[in-house]
């Protein structure tokens, strides 16, 4: 009798740690809309080439916190695609710059190398975003830029475009001639003052 | 910011209609309702005094034959009323999905975005489009086509006081007509949950006379101008040179960014940020420092600017009439 109940007793604290241990999983991301982002100048200890006169310098190693965190991931392609940076880059494809989701990393691929080519621009056609971009903003776009790699985590990391689709299938059915739009409503001069 | 819109208190065309079709389901169904109830308030005192007598229940074949035929009217009745419903609600449906009139109609495209509105007026000389941000102008009697976008999440387009909701879907156009039939000026909502801030994401209709109307669109067209006195010209500088030019447009200046709402003419505008707050100085202020504290997850950054440049920021926002 006394041994059942020690077991059902056992069995009902397993179930409850269970319970608890799976609502870690149910914790919702926290969106840091309003946190004071770490400074820019974070970056200021990056050097572009590890030759150094003397004793080495330890090297910075700086954590982006949004390399982690979904909503980061996704407002840096929002502002990937929004400040056209695909004008260059091509969504990452590389056209008149240099490409971002292979594996060669021209001026450093660590998120502070990152966030120091956003801000000082680079020779040859980066421009300099100085004091044009938040602390936030720039952390979340190094973030994506390194998403584009595959250097962030797979799971936050965002899997959706929003961006215009720039071609549709050529197989497609024609669109149906519009009997409104075409002889009700054709202004043929100019409509406004 | 009180919400007043009815649909009940049209000011078009097509809200007319609509209005008139919800006056009469709302009349029939009432009708139904009150004689549904009376006869169940019948059936159940007739019971009661049954019961009350001794008597049973009687379950001869003539009433329920009687009972049956009831049941049958019934039906039939609820069904061609149903039909009537479907017949007038298609009619009126058809009603409103062509201009009425004759006159040329004005083409706006709207475009929603999280969480605010752009409105772009399409001509057919370009020279004429004009762009603006949360804040509609349409002209008294002229059929307008508005083509509905969205940029990122589906949105949905409302002015209760002139025609019913309709979704601005990604990567799709929908249209539909207004015809707005007396002046005056509403409020009007984003009717699709879209996001964190959906529930701020209103912009200001001003119907107007067609004369006003052209007035107002020859003034929206117009480049800003240059601010002349010193502390809005520093103003000019602490824009052009921070992180407002990343996102904002000033026609006439070098920022030319279609990323958030156009501030050409910020300073005729009734309200900022999407309906949310009444355009004064000391709001804008409020805003510019931390969008983040009365629109949380807003796109817009805080800006951290010193009291000066504040103040300058201020007198050039001032200065775009």
């Amino acid at each position: 009798m006394r041994s059942s109940s020690l077991r059902q007793r056992s069995r009902d604290a397993l179930l409850v740690a269970t319970a608890v241990a799976a609502m870690q999983g149910c914790k919702r991301e926290e969106r840091p809309f309003d946190k004071e982002a770490p400074a820019a100048p974070a970056y200021a200890a990056v050097t572009l080439d590890t030759l150094q006169p003397g004793v080495p310098r330890p090297d910075v190693d700086v954590v982006n916190a949004s390399d982690k965190n979904a909503y980061d991931l996704s407002e840096g392609k929002r502002l990937f695609e929004s400040w056209n940076c695909s004008g260059c880059h091509s969504h990452g494809g590389g056209g008149m710059g240099p490409p971002l989701m292979d594996d060669e990393w021209t001026y450093g691929s660590d998120p502070e190398n990152i966030v120091a080519t956003i801000v000082e621009g680079r020779p040859n056609g980066m421009p300099s975003f100085r004091g044009r971009i938040t602390n936030q903003q720039l952390w979340q776009l190094a973030a994506y830029v390194r998403s584009m790699a595959g250097l962030t985590p797979k799971a936050p990391s965002p899997g959706r475009d929003d961006d215009m689709q720039y071609k549709v299938d050529e197989q497609r059915t024609p669109a149906m001639p519009r009997r409104a739009s075409a002889s009700r409503a054709t202004p043929p001069k100019s409509t406004q003052p | 910011m009180t919400w007043t819109g009815s649909i009940f208190d049209t000011a078009g065309t097509q809200a007319e209609r609509i209005a008139r079709l919800a006056w009469f389901i709302i009349a029939v169904s009432t009708v139904v309702y009150v004689l549904v109830l009376a006869a169940t308030a019948l059936a159940t005192r007739r019971a009661r005094a049954r019961t009350a007598r001794g008597e049973l229940a009687d379950h001869d074949p003539a009433t329920e034959q009687r009972l049956g035929r009831h049941v049958l009217l019934a039906t039939a009745l609820s069904t061609i009323l149903l039909l009537v419903y479907v017949t007038v609600t298609a009619r009126t449906g058809r009603a409103i999905a062509w201009p009425t009139g004759a006159r040329e109609p004005l083409t706006i495209e709207v475009t929603g975005h999280q969480w605010w509105w752009e409105f772009r007026y399409r001509d057919s000389l370009p020279s004429n489009w004009l762009s603006t941000s949360n804040e509609l102008h349409i002209p008294v009697g002229r059929p307008v086509r508005v083509i509905l976008l969205s940029n990122d999440v589906i949105h949905s387009f409302w002015i209760p006081e002139l025609h019913g909701k309709q979704d601005a879907i990604p990567g799709h156009r929908n249209t539909m007509w207004l015809q707005a039939d007396r002046a005056g000026v509403w409020k009007a909502r984003c009717a699709e949950f879209c996001g964190y801030q959906h529930a701020k994401m209103a912009f200001d209709v001003v119907a107007e006379s067609p004369g006003r109307f052209n007035q107002w669109y020859v003034s929206q067209l117009a480049s800003a101008q240059p601010p002349t006195d010193t502390s809005a010209k520093h103003g000019e500088d602490v824009f052009m040179q921070r992180t407002c030019i990343m996102c904002h447009t000033i026609s006439g200046t070098q920022a030319g960014s279609r990323v958030g709402p156009e501030l050409s003419h910020i300073a005729t505008r009734p309200s900022i940020a999407a309906g949310s707050l009444p355009n004064t100085r000391d709001n804008l202020a409020r805003w510019i420092l931390d969008p983040q504290l009365i629109k949380p997850g807003v796109h817009m950054p805080p800006n951290k600017l010193s009291p000066g440049d504040m103040n300058a920021l201020l007198n050039y926002l001032e200065t775009l009439k």
